[in-house]
């Protein structure tokens, strides 16, 4: 963020108009401090005039870093909630809930997955539920013309990988706003989904593929699905984490200019991620029908704020460049624990999403709380010296 | 979208000739959206005469009356950079207020009703700015938690409940029934909102200072504007429309329940956005985004009179987001390279 006009003049024409919106750009509360000076532990900041510069690795290191880090911190929450609600709540620990807490999770979690590294890279995906709304009703269409199943099954994914190859043209290639585009998409989409299916509902999917999608592995609760989510998660944390692409999408979203000139594809990557958001999208919107047996036009619908809600929740910056999938797992188990383990403590499920939106604006705030009163010591100190 | 000409021009008044009447009219944001509406309404009442009877502009203009509000509001927070997405919750939880108010004081004057849900929706606004500005949160994040936490509330208070209109006064619910020169009376209440905020935003010096703090926050520190009070106030001033919303939405409505103005959040900065509003801050009109709110509702009802299929509106209301997103792209590009020739010329 030092000089973004110095770097203007010799970028590449291809990137030209996408560069508007620079990183720290996005929705930022005015006045909030840029990035390189904000959340710095404490020796770094001893003279008023040294705010940007020094950057001296001051952090934990090593294993300090690993448990005492953000992520870690969710992950205690999330253990500390379960073992809570293991002895307070009646019929908590037991396999029935671990299935049914897992069948309800699966839609969000694996739609937080590409969530997550897109908005690691700076950019939103809100467009996410209709894109699984449109994938539900084209199965449930083609299905009553009597296509085989399984070329719908390929259908479905192809259409969602089209949805996300649109949005990735528009954001990716023609540079506009992710925002702005996927709230026109979410639209367009599930207008689209509305135009092929109508309201009519489909049910009659083969109950063998039905009984497949909601039964457990053996005694143990676990979804039969969760083998496949298992899988996408373990490919997606090992992209996001143990590749250069993976590791590119955080430069990309610390700063874009930078990320260009060590060679970072931009507007491949980003075009990637809205590939992979599309394609996950539509698994969960084939998720959604089988689990419910029910193809309807409007399956999944604001589901995408539940989503991004809980990629917040789960440690992921929305100015891009930091998070990571397992701080996400946790946060979108930890919603659903929290969820599941009230139902059936008889709190009224209305009570639930004051929990869920409350937990986010205290994952933001909590954080800042530190910062804010270090800040405010170092003001006064500043205000008391004497001027020499 | 910070290089919009007209935030530029005032730089360097010497170097241009004052632009011509029609060349500033043509250079207008809000001109394609202007154009649009023109076209839709024109072609829709050459095929079907009846959408310009008395009665179906009337219906146009109930329709749109609370997505302009909305959508006024939501202007003011966008064009600082930020956004607000709680708007459908607060707008729910006024208009459930409204008629609990209405059952439990049935003899209230309806003005001072209209005052205790302007403040209302303003004191819910200003626990979105406060959060925002003191905790130096993004916006997006603040209020989408606040989205789930007022609708939370309004389940919980709520519960099963619903008011109908029948448990309000027959004044109150004539407001979006009775006309003043053909206009229905919460249309002109929305009109006249319109208007006080654009003067604002046009002539004062907080309303420019909106947009100076969402063209660059860095740079409207420096200047001395106090970012953080202005910012409150925008959110407190949205928040207070989205109470007045939620009011007309009582007196238009039958009934008003506990999931009233559900997913309001996206068309409302969708009207933004098809008026011209650019997301990222620092320029676009309130009256922009008026129009814009008009234009959306307006393509429903004209859909219907063209006898298009239903289940085509909403795929339509999509491409026509993605068609404004394009077009001020394209505007952006072009007036930043008008400026740049203008600053090679200036050397």
């Amino acid at each position: 963020m030092s000089d973004p006009t110095g770097a203007r003049t010799i970028l590449p024409a291809g990137d030209g108009p996408s560069r508007t919106p620079a990183k720290g750009a996005r929705m930022a509360a005015p006045g909030s401090t840029r990035p390189g000076t904000e959340r710095r532990p404490g020796p770094g900041r001893r003279s008023p005039g040294s705010t940007t510069t020094q950057a001296a690795p001051t952090g934990r290191t090593g294993a300090a870093r690993l448990l005492l880090g953000r992520d870690a911190v969710m992950i205690y929450l999330l253990l500390v909630v379960v073992f809570y609600a293991c002895i307070v709540v009646p019929r908590f620990a037991s396999p029935v809930t671990v299935g049914f807490l897992l069948l309800d999770v699966i839609p969000t979690l694996l739609i937080a997955l590409p969530m997550t590294l897109v908005i690691i890279s700076g950019e939103i995906d809100l467009s996410v539920a209709s894109i699984a709304g449109l994938t539900s009703a084209l199965m449930g269409v083609l299905w009553q013309a009597g296509t085989p199943i399984a070329l719908v099954l390929v259908i479905c994914v192809l259409a969602g990988l089209v949805a996300g190859a649109f949005n990735g043209v528009l954001i990716a290639y023609l540079g506009l706003p992710s925002l702005a585009v996927t709230i026109g998409t979410l639209a367009l989409f599930r207008g689209l989904a509305l135009v092929v299916i109508g309201d009519n509902a489909v049910a009659n999917f083969p109950p063998g593929l039905t009984a497949f999608f909601t039964s457990k592995l053996g005694g143990t609760g676990i979804p039969t699905v969760m083998v496949g989510v298992v899988v996408l998660i373990v490919a997606f944390a090992v992209v996001l984490h143990f590749t250069p692409f993976g590791r590119g999408l955080f430069a990309l979203g610390y700063s874009k200019e930078a990320a260009t000139f060590v060679g970072i594809d931009v507007a491949q990557s980003k075009f990637l991620l809205y590939l992979a958001t599309g394609t996950v999208s539509a698994l969960a919107g084939i998720y959604w029908t089988l689990r419910y047996s029910s193809a309807r036009s409007d399956n999944a619908s604001g589901l995408e704020l539940a989503v991004i809600a809980a990629v917040l929740l789960g440690g992921v910056s929305i100015f891009g460049g930091k998070g990571s999938i397992p701080g996400v797992l946790a946060g979108v188990l930890l919603i659903g624990t929290i969820n599941y383990a009230l139902k059936l403590d008889r709190v009224s499920e209305v009570v639930l999403i004051i929990v869920t939106g409350s937990l986010l604006i205290l994952s933001v705030v909590a954080p800042t709380i530190p910062t804010a009163l270090r800040r405010a010591r170092h003001a006064r100190r500043v205000r008391s010296a004497p001027l020499s | 979208m910070s290089l919009d000409s007209r935030s530029a021009a005032p730089v360097q008044p010497a170097a241009h000739p004052k632009p011509s009447p029609l060349g500033s009219f043509l250079k207008l944001r809000e001109l394609p959206v202007i154009l649009a509406l023109v076209v839709l309404v024109a072609v829709t009442a050459a095929v079907n005469p009846l959408f310009l009877s008395q009665q179906g502009i009337k219906d146009l203009l109930l329709n749109a009356t609370i997505l302009m509000i909305l959508a006024v509001g939501q202007t003011l927070v966008i064009i600082t950079r930020n956004i607000d997405l709680s708007v459908g919750s607060i707008l729910g939880l006024v208009a459930f207020g409204t008629g609990s108010v209405f059952v439990a004081a049935p003899e209230l004057p309806i003005i001072l009703v209209f005052l205790i849900g302007i403040a209302f929706g303003a004191v819910l606004g200003a626990v979105n700015g406060l959060l925002i500005t003191i905790a130096k949160v993004p916006a997006l994040v603040i209020t989408l938690g606040t989205l789930y936490i007022f609708r939370g509330i309004n389940n919980a208070w709520a519960g099963g409940t619903q008011y109908f209109a029948g448990e309000r006064p027959d004044a109150f619910g004539n407001l979006s029934v009775d006309t003043v020169l053909g206009f229905p009376v919460i249309t002109l209440i929305a009109v006249v909102v319109v208007a006080v905020v654009a003067v604002y935003m046009l002539g004062t010096r907080p309303g420019r200072d909106l947009y100076a703090i969402g063209s660059e926050p860095e740079a409207a520190k420096l200047f001395g504007i106090p970012v953080a009070r202005r910012v409150l106030l925008a959110f407190v001033v949205n928040g207070a429309l989205a109470g007045l919303a939620g009011i007309l939405y009582a007196s238009r409505f039958n009934s008003v329940g506990a999931t009233t103005g559900t997913g309001l959040e996206l068309d409302v900065v969708a009207a933004a956005v098809v008026g011209g509003v650019a997301i990222f801050g620092g320029s676009g009109t309130v009256v922009g985004a008026a129009i814009g709110a008009l234009l959306l509702t307006t393509i429903t009802s004209a859909l219907t009179a063209l006898r298009v299929d239903k289940f085509w509106q909403q795929a339509i209301v999509g491409i026509l987001i993605l068609a404004a997103v394009v077009i001020d792209r394209l505007a952006g590009a072009r007036a930043a390279r008008k400026l740049r020739i203008a600053e090679a010329r200036n050397v």
